[in-house]
């Protein structure tokens, strides 16, 4: 395992942790090729779970390289905590059209 | 599912080939100096987009049509020399699907095959499953080039490091390796570039394109014959500008819908009589002008 996946590991641990103790998750769809909502307004600490209803996979990788979720096949899911406020901008680095900004405060 | 008796049939030569390339739209440059051997045997396979691991609708075994595609190809009269995979071996970039495809793909009876990663190999980021399988020939790289019978064959790496444009990027280092490749390289030499998504703009709003595909073709329009082959959108498209031919193929796995058809790029579900016409393979043959001409085949 690369130094840099390992990292990734982590900070899902990290996620899945955080994820046990926080009270309200936020959805989004992936349906379409479009993620629904594809702006979202969220307090630090809030957990976003991703679901992917197309019957093409879909990613959820942030522009930064903050979180980088794996391929979801159709009814996958994938979760991530936003711990720390600011604009988060990702793509699918499948279909890379598709964007979508997270903005944490 | 497809007998082998039909799909050995529609991959002969000459036999349900829907078109053939011939040399003729280079026939304005003097391809004397063309090494090109061997005229008339098919130097290389293009297959393209496998996708092992998919299982809807669009096709719910896609290890199957690939078994028949690699069948048909093992049965020709005279095989190709070997095989290049323009990417999306498989769906989900996972280590169990790399392995199965890599144990129906080594059946193909070709002394090597020469594999860029599609998006879908990558999902896991650089330096995972796809390179740990494939990243030899070019250092982890993914791009790389080298020659066969005269030919200079060039592997391109399209689908990392997406911008929020949505195309395909090689990036500088990459563009940068492409120019100091082709630098003092003779004109004359016959070139392939081969890389997952498109080199040229099909159809932008669905991304299939590469971003500096204007850089790419000035790099390459000094060649008498150049042949730029890629996969991704599942279907034949096919572009001449110059000396410069841009030939996409066909999946082994599940056909998608004509640029801007439908919500998306994604499997386009037809009646299962017509999937076998839509999935297939390209083959490379030097002609009797010791060009290269490209035969699509379908499993049909």
């Amino acid at each position: 395992m690369t130094p840099r996946l390992f990292a990734f590991a982590l900070l899902a641990i990290t996620a899945t942790g955080l994820h046990a103790a926080e009270a309200a998750d936020v959805s989004v769809t992936i349906k379409n090729f479009d993620y629904s909502p594809m702006e979202l307004n969220i307090a630090a600490g809030t957990t976003v779970v991703w679901k992917n209803m197309d019957g093409e996979p879909h990613t959820i990788a942030s522009v930064d390289g903050m979180f980088r979720s794996p391929a979801l096949d159709q009814n996958d899911s994938y979760s991530f905590t936003f711990n720390r406020p600011g604009v988060f901008k990702y793509i699918c680095s499948i279909h890379p059209k598709m964007k979508a900004t997270i903005t944490v405060k | 599912m497809t007998n082998r008796r039909d799909a050995l049939k529609c991959l002969g030569v000459g036999a349900g080939t829907l078109f053939t390339l011939s040399g003729g739209v280079f026939s304005a440059f003097d391809m004397a100096e063309a090494r090109i051997e061997e005229v008339g045997t098919p130097l290389f396979l293009q297959i393209s987009d496998t996708h092992i691991g998919f299982n809807k609708d669009a096709n719910p075994d896609v290890i199957g049509t690939l078994n028949g595609t690699i069948d048909a190809v093992n049965a020709l009269p005279s095989p190709p020399a070997f095989a290049l995979h323009t990417g999306d071996v498989t769906h989900l970039s996972k280590a169990s699907e790399f392995d199965t495809a890599n144990q129906l793909l080594s059946r193909l009876k070709v002394s090597e095959m020469h594999v860029v990663p599609g998006e879908h190999d990558v999902t896991d980021g650089p330096g995972a499953e796809f390179f740990a399988r494939f990243g030899k020939a070019s250092d982890n790289r993914g791009y790389y080039s080298f020659d066969a019978k005269g030919v200079h064959f060039i592997a391109l790496v399209n689908v990392m490091n997406f911008k929020p444009n949505g195309l395909g990027a090689l990036g500088e280092d990459q563009l940068a390796w492409l120019k100091d490749d082709l630098t003092g390289r003779s004109a004359s030499q016959p070139v392939v570039v081969f890389a997952h998504m498109p080199l040229w703009t099909v159809y932008e709003p669905w991304g299939w394109g590469t971003g500096e595909g204007e850089q790419i073709a000035a790099l390459l329009r000094r060649f008498g014959s150049v042949t730029v082959l890629n996969g991704h959108i599942h279907q034949i498209v096919q572009k001449v500008e110059g000396n410069i031919l841009f030939h996409t193929a066909r999946s082994t796995a599940y056909p998608q819908p004509a640029a801007g058809v439908g919500s998306g790029p994604g499997p386009l579900l037809v009646p299962a009589g017509q999937l076998p016409g839509m999935l297939g393979v390209t083959m490379a043959t030097p002609d009797r002008k010791r060009h290269l001409a490209l035969a699509d085949s379908t499993l049909a």
